[in-house]
């Protein structure tokens, strides 16, 4: 169970994540974030209330960052500690804009 | 009875996603009765979704129907062991080359991660193709 809570103000998206980042629910993310990424100049995800990442939620979140790279990037914030081990595992840790 | 099958929970389910959830609350149930820390809880669930996902996707490919998965887990001496069954195609997932998680993003390859996250976090990852299965056992201490 995954719930997104989105919201986008001038170009500016915050995507908040709530629950479990998995291979089935990161589809969902995609689905969420893929027609909206053009038009984004920042990006944040708010890890706040995520419990739980699989590999397939980090892919999402790497496409992302590429993909906001070139314009006012992306951040991710209140990561919490398990999440944040995931990132430190995978190199993440190192790629994202963690605040 | 020998070492192999003793004292394992069995679980056999088509080897689909939408079966993922109830390959993860099988094992949950089991750590959680065992008093299991919920950051080693999560390092398995995480490793238990890769190895699965990964039957999932590549195991039956080439026969174009699903089989099954089995999941066996026992949990003994405070150390749980999970192993995986699939009559698929021979796969030996820790052959893989590990990939390099000191590049930045844009060189960052797309896949290859899971299996890198299950063997940082799995005290012991085991391959074997026996008897005409592929066999995955996952080994840590909770």
């Amino acid at each position: 169970m995954l719930t997104i809570n989105k919201t986008i103000t001038n170009g500016k998206g915050v995507f908040a994540l709530e629950g479990r980042l998995d291979t089935n629910t990161s589809v969902e993310l995609d689905a969420a974030l893929s027609p909206v990424l053009d038009g984004l100049d920042e990006l944040v995800f708010d890890l706040g209330k995520l419990e739980y990442i699989s590999s397939a939620g980090l892919r999402v979140l790497l496409a992302a960052h590429k993909s906001l790279s070139k314009k006012g990037g992306m951040k991710v914030t209140n990561v919490n500690e398990m999440i944040m081990e995931i990132f430190e595992v995978t190199g993440f840790s190192d790629i994202l804009t963690i605040e | 009875m020998n070492s192999e099958t003793e004292n394992f929970d069995v679980l056999t389910v088509k080897a689909e996603l939408n079966n993922l959830s109830e390959v993860q609350s099988f094992i949950d149930e089991r750590l959680e009765s065992a008093g299991c820390s919920m950051k080693a809880q999560i390092q398995i669930d995480v490793a238990v979704e890769e190895i699965y996902v990964n039957i999932c996707h590549y195991a039956y490919k080439d026969k174009g129907v699903n089989g099954d998965a089995a999941i066996r887990m026992r949990i003994d001496d405070g150390v749980a062991e999970i192993v995986f069954e699939d009559s698929g195609i021979p796969y030996d997932p820790l052959s893989n080359k590990e990939p390099d998680v000191t590049l930045p993003a844009d060189k960052r390859e797309i896949g290859g991660l899971g299996i890198f996250i299950t063997r940082k976090t799995m005290d012991e990852v085991k391959y074997k193709y026996i008897d005409g299965k592929n066999q995955l056992t996952l080994c840590k201490k909770i």
